[in-house]
């Protein structure tokens, strides 16, 4: 048996079969150590499948993994001990208080009494959760709950955790808030396996992607390898004049070497931008000729284009979805819009603009 | 998070087995998870409460002159017959309340922790022997309101009432067996009413044994439960430990020896 510590997690064809539905269908995963890995795909992917196989929850149908190369299947109860698992609905008990949780929790790992009270006031605090400490859990808000339950995840400080959706159907503040956490997580040394169905969210926090689709793996790579194979952002630009268009159509023309396309009511040009180092050499080119640019965005490929490259279907038309608790509150696409979401670089949030790379 | 920091796994000791040791002490921790669901779902002990009393009020008054020609004749012979039958049916609730217990996330979380896989099981079944504890007291309370005065002393009653809580604990991993494998709490109390009341009615816990056709005589005299009902009364009312009370300790160890194994095999195959 070899302890690679290199790989905190390894699955190869990894298979669960519930009734004839073939939930997870030779997954393939590798997990470098201390690496965010984020496994993006619709609901009914098979995601939380996988994760629950690999959490020794379910038992695999086929297939082999590890966890710090021990084996899921022969060494359940060691790999139980290398990792944490925060579920898509808060896995903390309803009719206990946030500090009974911890310390229920903190007990069961072994710590003494008094050890467990104060780490339970550690995580509070740690958590911004000490107000609420002796509150029922029925009041909490989502965003508390899930906090509540990664800090439970956290007690035994594992050096792999598993984020189970970790912020669907949370609300955009608290959505940042828990990306946040996660960050500061991983600046720990933890290696974090997390499933998303909001490619936003893989882009902003994980090192590595898995697509997964119908129980298989469509795609594994950095986010801007996915991207580039799925197709380029494209760059939106509004001109302070709109009889400058056909100007700023020949310096795109000249310059990206892409043909425009122009929405004149708007004042807008959109163009395909397949290597954003050269919007610097336009928009020099752009102050040269004198055309005053108002507004610069990208537009990202939403999940649904990634989905529609990769599957030739589109998210979330998988009617066989099989993970009951995969089911959320928003629907399969409620993180990749239809429409495109434009950042405008002078507004308030200006991240996206740096992820088109 | 700067307090954290992460060894890696690599360098962690680790083993993949549990001690008997740890297994305990889980065990321990979740009953304690078990005392504070019932402290704050207080409405949960209205079954042990009422039960006892309204129980114990009607048969000792239907059936009192029926059966025994006087209400004070027959309490010595009802007491500890309605004793094991109240504390056992309560321990289907045990079932249900496993039931309804696993659909919720928190068993996912511990069944991903390294603990003994029967811990999260024995923890919330040890914590209803406080719900058995509950209705014995009450049982035995009603039974001396009504002049029930037990002969065996305050000494013999405590060791009966003990006997009855450690039997229906292990009665109750059969309902926590259903309770693993059934699909909803509804159909969990649906079989387990179906096995018990055969085994509690059809027992001497209401009515004398000689009174019954002979079919029925031979089957409540291999009843289990006739065995805890006699061996209550020769404690109650003659402070006799008798070779009844020793049957009925080996019938339920046997029953968590089998039942336990299977419940938890159940639980852990359950996704």
């Amino acid at each position: 048996m070899t302890y690679s510590s290199d790989w905190a997690v390894e699955a190869h064809g990894l298979v669960k079969v519930f009734g004839d539905n073939r939930a997870v269908d030779g997954v393939d995963l590798s997990v470098r150590t201390g690496t965010v890995y984020g496994v993006l795909g619709p609901n009914g992917a098979g995601k939380t499948t996988t994760i629950r196989m690999l959490a020794t929850l379910l038992k695999p149908d086929g297939g082999e993994a590890t966890v710090f190369g021990h084996d899921i299947r022969r060494e359940p109860q060691i790999v139980r001990q290398l990792i944490g698992v925060t579920g898509q609905y808060a896995s903390v008990d309803e009719t206990l208080s946030a500090t009974e949780n911890l310390v229920l929790f903190s007990r069961l790992n072994g710590l003494s009494r008094a050890d467990a009270r104060r780490k339970s006031t550690e995580l509070l605090e740690e958590f911004g959760l000490t107000e609420a400490a002796k509150r029922p859990l029925k009041k909490f808000s989502g965003g508390m709950r899930r906090r509540l339950d990664l800090a439970a995840s956290l007690i035994s400080q594992p050096p792999l955790i598993f984020l189970d959706e970790p912020t669907t159907g949370l609300d955009p503040r608290t959505r940042a808030q828990m990306w946040d956490t996660i960050r500061r997580l991983v600046a720990t040394g933890s290696t974090v396996l997390l499933t998303t169905q909001y490619l936003d969210e893989a882009d902003q926090l994980a090192d590595r992607i898995a697509v997964i689709d119908r129980g298989v793996v469509v795609a594994e790579g950095t986010a801007g390898e996915l991207k580039a194979s799925v197709g380029s952002a494209s760059l939106l630009l509004r001109l302070a004049d709109p009889a400058a268009l056909e100007r700023a159509r020949h310096a795109v023309l000249d310059v990206l070497g892409v043909e425009a396309v122009l929405t004149p009511e708007a004042g807008r040009i959109t163009a395909p931008m397949s290597d954003p180092d050269s919007i610097t050499d336009l928009l020099i080119r752009l102050r040269s000729d004198g055309i005053a640019v108002e507004e610069l965005a990208v537009q990202q490929p939403t999940l649904d284009e990634v989905f529609l490259a990769l599957t030739g279907h589109a998210a979330g038309d998988d009617e066989s979805a099989e993970e009951s608790p995969d089911e959320s509150p928003e629907g399969p696409t409620a993180g990749a819009t239809t429409s495109p979401r434009p950042t405008t670089a002078s507004g308030p949030t200006t991240p996206e603009l740096e992820n088109a790379r | 998070m700067s307090t954290l920091t992460i060894t890696p796994g690599a360098q962690r000791t680790l083993k993949n087995h549990v001690t008997i040791a740890q297994t305990v002490r889980n065990s321990f921790s979740m009953a304690a998870r078990g005392l504070i669901k019932i402290r704050r779902t207080p409405e949960q002990l209205i079954d042990v409460t009422v039960q006892p009393i309204i129980f114990t009020l009607m048969f000792t008054y239907i059936f009192g002159g029926a059966i025994a020609g006087s209400v004070a004749d027959y309490l010595p012979l009802l007491i500890p017959g309605i004793l094991v039958q109240t504390v056992i049916t309560t321990s289907v609730v045990t079932g249900v309340q496993l039931r309804e217990d696993m659909d919720k996330g928190v068993f996912d979380r511990f069944k991903s922790l390294p603990i003994a896989r029967i811990a999260p099981l024995a923890g919330a079944l040890l914590a209803d022997t406080v719900r058995y504890a509950i209705a014995t007291t009450l049982t035995f309370v009603m039974g001396f309101i009504m002049g029930y005065r037990p002969g065996g002393g305050l000494g013999a009653v405590v060791v009966a009432a003990l006997l009855v809580i450690a039997c229906s604990w292990a009665i109750s991993w059969i309902f926590a067996f259903f309770g693993v494998i059934a699909r909803s709490a509804a159909s969990v109390q649906g079989i387990s009413f179906l096995v018990l009341f055969p085994l509690t009615f059809l027992s001497n816990a209401f009515v004398p044994v000689d009174t019954l056709p002979p079919v029925l005589q031979w089957f409540v005299n291999v009843n289990p439960v006739s065995h805890l009902v006699t061996a209550v009364r020769d404690l109650a009312n003659s402070a006799m430990f008798t070779s009844d009370a020793w049957i009925s300790l080996l019938g339920a160890a046997i029953i968590v020896a089998i039942f336990a194994p299977l419940t938890v095999r159940a639980y852990m195959k359950k996704a």
